[in-house]
């Protein structure tokens, strides 16, 4: 990764208040992508996967603040830019698809003005330029017979025709960057294939990074260059993919690639990572994952493990991370460990 | 065979047919009472427009003559104490009905959708205040009201409107901010600020229209009952100034002398509970068409 990065986030925190107190979200995390890279970013609902890459737009809600760090973006740090300066990225710049297609279109609009309205709100082209664009964009996603389609509205599409229009709808702009957040968790399995196979036709074509957002391990592993894990508001490993397979190193890490099956995993037994995602209603001053950990000693609960280099490109924030690389190198069955101390 | 293709013109013409008005429409005449009412708001209407014209004497023209004759061929409806042919009395009140009962709506529906999509949009301070200001017009009793503005701005038909208008936005503002409050966080907002939208252009085209269901049902539900206050006014004698006949007055007056001159207290007041009804018919239909998994 010579190359200058796309979107270099740093230290980024993020708070939301509610009546009772503070939770902190996002506890100093770092990611960057790379122009035409795919990351994946991947984590239990609760991680702050989400959050972390909403709040970089400025689409928290409105008890969500940012409390730190810099997201630098075509030279810019997102997070001080004013409102409107913002918006001007939105869409243009960055574009964005959310998981669930049912209800993120306006149901009101014909898909075709949807369409065009990403493109005229950006006064990307004129009117009949941005006609003649979503008539190819359609096509482009796998909307046959567009001309017609332009007419039609939300409630007349499958729920992956849908996201194929929330897609045409993000790269209306021809954005630098995608953010796919959860793209595929509301469609069905065979239409998922389709969706990611999409994305991926599109990313080749304009050579646009995307940042994919999804707890699915599955997901991930196909389509992404680089897949970070998070955990408790933090970055737990980060990893380009073949490292990824073939050389987990935090305990988080595997636990989530034994509580799913792979391809050739017939016979395997599925194991759950023991307890429940606490709610960080303080920043972790020592490993969040200790208590859930197989692999937990004394330090473990005393002292915070720093995100640092296992190889070239491959980071792990574990104070045991060449233990647990061992023992997974050594064939040991590593999940089997898990759940027997577990239990 | 060329008989079961369709061309691609033909598709998209069936798609079109079952747009959402199409299917709302279809729902609501299952309605056979919402059906009756649509006719009856249609007469009403209508009756409005022409009335003037229809009416075989102007609203003004007695004959002492013939004062108190009961319904014949001549005076279908009867006549009153000072000789008005009441038919004539009651197609001259459709127009004044028509204007206070529709003024008065709009004039509380674009006061309320204003405060109503502010306070839902802003949140925060705005909300408090706007939501607050709900309340108060909520406790005060707002035919009471109405009444101390008619009296302060007089008794013409615009003041009328003005006067039940300004004090019935409460519910209207109230109905568009819980719904915006539904739709601020939701998806399909996101999705919009994802792309850029800004504040009003959320507001505008994915907000608004998203609303307009309801919004319809509320202003059909608000017309009939501005109806009500606009005749309830006339019982305390601040309704449309006579020699101007109106529903209310009519029917106030002929209160007085049921026993001797019923016929004056039955047309007038039947016309108008039939409006009434029909209103609120619609009022149901719409209901069960637009919002079909909410209300009765």
């Amino acid at each position: 990764m010579a190359a200058e990065p796309l979107l270099a986030v740093e230290g980024l925190r993020v708070c939301f208040e509610r009546a009772g107190g503070s939770i902190y979200a996002v506890n100093g995390v770092d990611f960057s992508v790379a122009p035409g890279e795919t990351l994946g970013i991947v984590g239990e609902s609760g991680s702050g996967k989400s959050v972390s890459v909403l709040s970089v737009l400025g689409l928290l809600r409105a008890n969500g603040r940012v409390t730190g760090g810099t997201a630098k973006f075509m030279g810019k740090d997102l997070l001080k830019l004013r409102r409107r300066q913002l918006e001007d990225v939105r869409g243009r710049d960055i574009g964005m698809v959310f998981q669930d297609p049912m209800t993120s279109l306006n149901p009101t609009m014909r898909i075709g003005d949807q369409i065009m309205e990403a493109m005229l709100s950006h006064h990307y082209t004129s009117r009949k330029g941005a006609f003649e664009r979503t008539l190819q964009l359609l096509e482009e996603v796998g909307i046959p017979d567009g001309r017609a389609r332009f007419r039609n509205y939300p409630h007349e599409f499958s729920g992956g025709m849908r996201q194929r229009v929330m897609i045409a709808m993000a790269i209306a702009c021809e954005p630098q960057l995608l953010i796919a957040d959860e793209p595929t968790t509301a469609l069905d399995v065979t239409v998922q294939v389709q969706i990611l196979a999409l994305l991926q036709k599109l990313q080749q074509r304009r050579r646009m990074s995307i940042i994919l957002i999804t707890h699915d391990f599955g997901v991930a592993t196909n389509v992404c260059d680089r897949i970070i894990v998070m955990y408790a508001g933090k970055v737990m490993e980060s990893a380009p993919l073949d490292d990824f397979l073939s050389r987990p190193a935090h305990p988080y890490t595997i636990g989530l690639r034994r509580s799913v099956i792979e391809v050739g995993d017939e016979g395997r037994e599925l194991a759950a990572i023991p307890g429940m995602a606490t709610v960080l209603t303080e920043p972790p001053r020592c490993c969040p994952f200790a208590s859930r950990c197989s692999f937990a000693e004394d330090r473990c609960s005393d002292v915070l493990p720093e995100l640092r280099p296992l190889g070239t490109e491959h980071f792990v924030a574990c104070h045991r991370a060449e233990e647990v690389l061992s023992a997974v190198q050594a064939r040991k069955p590593v999940g089997q460990e898990v759940v027997s101390r577990a239990g | 065979m060329a008989a079961i293709t369709l061309s691609p013109r033909a598709a998209v013409s069936a798609q079109r047919r079952s747009s959402q008005a199409a299917l709302a429409w279809r729902r609501y005449k299952r309605n056979k009472l919402a059906v009756f009412g649509a006719g009856g708001v249609a007469v009403f209407l209508v009756v409005g427009l022409i009335g003037p014209w229809v009416a075989p004497q102007g609203y003004q023209q007695s004959n002492f003559l013939y004062a108190n004759q009961p319904p014949s061929l001549r005076f279908p409806f009867g006549t009153d104490g000072l000789g008005h042919d009441m038919l004539s009395q009651v197609l001259w009140s459709f127009r004044n009905a028509i204007e206070i009962s529709f003024g008065a709506t709009l004039v509380s529906f674009l006061i309320g959708v204003a405060l109503g999509l502010w306070a839902g949009l802003r949140g925060g301070v705005v909300d408090m205040v706007v939501m607050r200001a709900v309340d108060f017009m909520y406790a005060l009793p707002n035919f009471f009201l109405s009444l101390i503005l008619v009296v302060t701005l007089g008794r013409g038909i615009f003041p009328i409107l003005l006067a039940i208008g300004v004090v019935g936005w409460a519910g209207y503002a109230r109905l568009i901010r819980g719904l915006v409050l539904g739709m601020r966080n939701g998806e399909m907002v996101e999705a919009a600020r994802a792309l850029g939208a800004t504040q009003a252009h959320i507001a505008r085209r994915y907000l608004l229209p998203n609303v307009t269901n309801s919004m319809l049902i509320a202003l059909a539900f608000g017309i009939p009952f501005d109806l009500i206050a606009m005749g309830a006014l006339s019982l305390f004698g601040l309704g449309p100034r006579p020699p101007l006949p109106s529903f209310g007055n009519m029917i106030a007056q002929a209160g007085a002398n049921v026993l001797g001159y019923p016929w004056l207290l039955y047309f007038p007041a039947g016309i108008f509970a039939v409006i009434l009804l029909s209103f609120l018919f619609v009022a149901d239909g719409l209901q069960e068409a637009l919002n079909p998994r909410g209300g009765s």
